[in-house]
This record gives structure tokens, sequence and C-alpha cells, in this order.
């Protein structure tokens, strides 16, 4: 089992947009809240009221300030899930056969009853996409709502991970990535969709499309410094006979 | 990464296990009858215990035995396979020696083959994680079996290759060091490729969260690296040097504290082999880039 499939017959992954992302970590809440009642373990939290409050998260949101040479610095936020790779390092790394990708939509996934909890893929894992639940001593990792987005039950527009489908900014897209005709496939194509960490060879299917550059940011500028301007130092007459006679009082 | 006792227990001691088991096996020293009892007691207790040490850092030991299934891909199914077929026919190797006063050539040779493969086997755990550079090297292998060789020598009484072993393993060790400390910035890691954001200086402004997790806990340990030039060179007076000149003297005595020693300092070695291992998970949280934290 975890041998990866030769070839896939579907890419199903996530294209997000750095451009669009407002860092409002709504995703993150709708995941949270998602995978706590249905698909394995639900997600635990340690201490959550308390003093050193930690948790099991299948996404998560971080932020990076960019400061370019020549002009103000751009905070960009960056939510981060398993990225499903063709080349997924912590499918083979599994001793038990617990991790396995699917030949039918490339979709990574543990079988949380054959998981021991040995923690070795998530040390292979670049990304930090899979996190050990420190109460059920599974490993968890982003299923891509794979009990959502083939759900009958569901309405039609709710078959799509939970991420996806709450994200107020539409920011996070969901598709199949082998298909060149795929909306997702064509938003890669026109905004230039990047890999993280290329180097390591993963292969990932999701994709991240970069924050467009800013060419209309104006100067620094101060709405409240023209009322701020120093008022005339070289007062004659009447006010300028007080500020003499104040600055000599004491106190 | 994460120094978690139970591995650095495990890795140490299922080392000098194996790697006494290995000489026995051979037949160096030869031990028959009770000898025998008590050289290989020794041994399947060292390698035991460190296998048994291993399985108490799972979230479900129960399951355990489902690490046997996936031995045509995974190094740890493997390592599980090689310690049980290497400790069931160095079993047959002592059963010989001590019930039939049998040399077991043949047979020892095979199990002596196997504990070294299981030593391997461990090493290439740690060694095939791209996602950890410093581990990701030849040398991991090479350290692990020239310690379980060393330390195998040093508890087998082999007096006179001991030495030599324990100065080829020191030399490993400070091999793998030298070559380890700069491979994460060689291989051109950064926060850079992490994000691939372009356009400026990029920092990690703020976390996902203001408290910890499964990830910083585990994957990006920061305590205790300012000792660590200290603890090197205390792990190789301790687990190389000073053994080494111990043997030199072959007092019983000091053969004891020869091997005392050398256990010490290689439990310091494995600290620093997981506490010193960065990571790639850190840049995202704004560790191991080139001038910051």
């Amino acid at each position: 089992m975890t041998a990866l499939p030769d070839r896939v017959d579907k890419k199903l992954g996530l294209v997000i947009d750095l451009d669009t992302c407002v860092g409002c970590h709504a995703c993150v809440v709708a995941c949270k809240g998602w995978n706590d009642q249905g698909y394995g373990a639900p997600l635990s939290d340690q201490d959550p009221c308390g003093a050193a409050p930690s948790g099991t998260f299948l996404n998560r949101v971080h932020s990076y300030e960019i400061t370019p040479p020549d002009a103000p610095a751009q905070i960009v936020h960056f939510p981060k899930s398993c990225l499903h790779c063709d080349n997924a390092p912590c499918v083979t790394v599994c001793p038990t056969g617990a991790s396995y990708k699917r030949r039918e939509d490339g979709i990574v996934l543990v079988n949380e009853s054959a998981c021991i909890g040995c923690g070795l893929c998530a040390w292979a894992c670049p990304y930090g996409a899979r996190e050990m639940d420190a109460d059920a001593g599974v490993m968890k990792k982003c299923t891509l709502c794979v009990d959502r987005i083939y759900n009958e039950t569901l309405p039609e527009e709710d078959r799509q991970p939970a991420c996806v489908r709450t994200c107020p900014a539409g920011a996070r897209h969901f598709g199949d990535l082998s298909d060149p005709a795929s909306d997702v496939s064509q938003l890669v194509a026109a905004r230039g969709g990047l890999d993280l960490m290329p180097e390591m060879g993963t292969k990932p299917v999701n994709a991240y499309l970069p924050p467009r550059p800013k060419t209309d940011a104006a100067p620094e500028f101060d709405v409240l410094a023209p009322f701020l301007e120093p008022v005339a130092e070289d007062a004659g007459g009447f006010l300028g006979w007080l500020d003499r006679t104040l600055s000599k009082m004491p106190g | 990464m994460h120094p978690a006792p139970s591995l650095i227990l495990f890795t140490t001691l299922s080392g000098l296990g194996f790697g006494l088991l290995a000489f026995l096996c051979l037949g160096l020293p030869d031990a028959r009858g009770l000898t025998a009892v008590l050289w290989f007691g020794a041994g399947f207790a060292l390698a035991g215990g460190g296998l048994l040490a291993s399985t108490t850092h799972l979230g479900n030991p129960q399951r355990a035995w489902r690490a046997f299934t996936q031995w045509q891909t995974s190094w740890l199914s493997r390592e599980a396979w090689l310690s049980v077929i290497a400790l069931a026919a160095a079993g047959g190797v002592a059963l010989g020696r001590v019930f039939f006063d049998l040399p077991m050539t043949g047979l020892g040779t095979v199990a002596a083959g196997l504990a070294l493969a299981t030593v391997a086997s461990t090493a290439m755990i740690y060694a095939q994680l791209k996602t950890v550079p410093r581990w990701n090297h030849w040398t991991t292998p090479a350290l692990f079996l020239s310690m379980a060789l060393a330390g195998g020598a040093l508890l087998a009484g082999q007096m006179t290759v001991a030495p030599v072993l324990l100065l080829l393993a020191g030399a490993v060790q400070l091999l793998a060091w030298r070559t380890g400390d700069g491979r994460f910035a060689a291989r051109g890691h950064g926060l850079t490729s992490a994000t691939r954001l372009e356009g400026g200086k990029v920092r990690s402004f703020a976390p996902p969260h203001t408290g910890s997790n499964y990830l910083l806990r585990e994957m990006v340990h920061q305590v205790g690296r300012r000792h660590a030039r200290k603890l090197r060179s205390l792990a190789l007076i301790f687990g190389f040097l000073a053994p080494a000149l111990l043997c030199l003297t072959a007092h019983p005595l000091a053969l004891a504290l020869a091997v005392l020693s050398h256990a010490g300092g290689a439990m310091a070695g494995r600290w620093l082999f997981f506490a010193e291992a960065e990571h790639v998970v850190g840049l995202y949280y704004g560790y191991h880039e080139a001038g910051a934290r």
C-alpha cells in the first residue's frame, strides 16, 4: 500500500491565491469544524482555555512580510495544508501501509486504524502538513474533505473542501490539476502558479498564486501631517509679548 | 529535531547490542557453555531492550506488528524484519554454542552480517529524509555502523581491534559534524524556496497560532544548541578517545570504565544527532534561515 501508484486518474487539489487571501483564518476554523465531526479521530485540543493551548490543525495560516528595497513592506497571508504531492515522501516511509495515495484522484490519506503513530511520515514531509493527534496517537492530515466532495447527501455547491467553501475572499480554489482545461489549471497557467520547495522533488499538486506586484503603491503619506506643521515661531505684537512673558514665568 | 529519550536509548543500546552480537557470532570471543549464556544474554538484553524502548514513542504500540508489512518501500519496516531475523539467527548461534559446544561458524557469519544490516537499516530511516539535510548523507549510516562496530568490539573485549575501531568511529563522527554543519544552506533551502515569495526580503511576520504545536515541538528543537560545541568535545573525549586509551592498559577495571565512558559519550553524541538536526519545516516558522534565529 505504501508504494505510490504508478499513475493517477486525477490530481485533485487546491490553488491558493496569495494575492487575494486576507488572513482571516476562516478556512482554519471551517477545516477544524468539519473534521471534528465525521472522518476519523476528531482534531483534539490540549489545554484549550489554559495558559499553553495547543491542538491539531490540518490547515494553518502563516503571515510573511516582504520588504522591497524601494517600497513599503507588504504582508502576505499564507495558508498551508497538505499539498497531495505526486511524489509524496510521507507515503513511502510508512511502515504499516496506513499512509497511501489514491489512484483514482491522487488524494493522500491515512488509514487511522492501521497507523501506529510513529511520526516518521511527519518527519518526511517538508511542509509540516501532518500532525500527530495527541489524544488519538494517530497521524492527522488534510483529506481534501474526501467526505464532502463525493457526498451526494450534500447540496452540490457544498461538495468541495470546507476551507474552499467558506473562504470569504475567494482565495481558495478546488479542482482537477491534471486536466489542463479545468478552472484551477487555467488559473495556475494565467497567474504563474508555483510549487513550494521545488528542490525537494515532491512535485506538489497544490499550487500557490504569487501576490501581484504592487505597481500603484503610493509613497508613504501621513494624512495628519499638514495639521501638525509647527506654528509661526517669530510671532510679534500682543501674541509675541504673551509668548515671551509666559516663557519667563517659572514652572 | 526533538531528542526523544526513547529514540536516543533505542539507537545507542540497540547499536551496542547488535555490535556485540556481531562479534560474538563471529566467535570473537568464542564463548561456550555458561560463559556464552552471559555474553549472548548481554547482547540480547541490549538489542532487545533498545527495540522495546523504541516502541514507547509510538502513539498506538498495540498495532506495532503492522510495521512488518511494508518492507518493500519503508526502511522502518525493513528494520523491523532485519532485527527479528538477526536476533533469531544470533539465537541459533547462541543455542549451538551454549548447549552443543559447536562453533556455528556458518550461521555465525550470516548472523553477524544480519546484525550489522539491522544497524544500517536503522541509520537509513534517518539518512533517507531529505527534509533533514544534516542526516540525508552517507555519513549517517557510516556513523551508525562504525559506532556499532567500535562499541561491539569494546563490549566483546577485543582489546587489539577496539582502540582502532573507536578512533575510526571518532573520525567518522568528526566528519559527520564537519560536513553536516553547512549542508542545510548549501542545498538552497530557505524561506524564499519555502514560500516562493519574491520582490524583497522575506521574513516570518506572525506564526499561525500564538501557542506551540506538534510541528514545533517535534521538529524545531531549539533548546541547548549553545552548549553543542562543548557537548561535541565531551562526546569525542568520553565516547572515543578515553575508551581507546583505557583499552591500551588492558586492565579489567579499565575495560569496565572504557565501556561506561563509551556508552555515555555515545549517548551525548546521539543527543546531538537529534538536537542539532534542522528540519526544513522550521523555515515556515522563521527558523534556520541564514542569519535568522
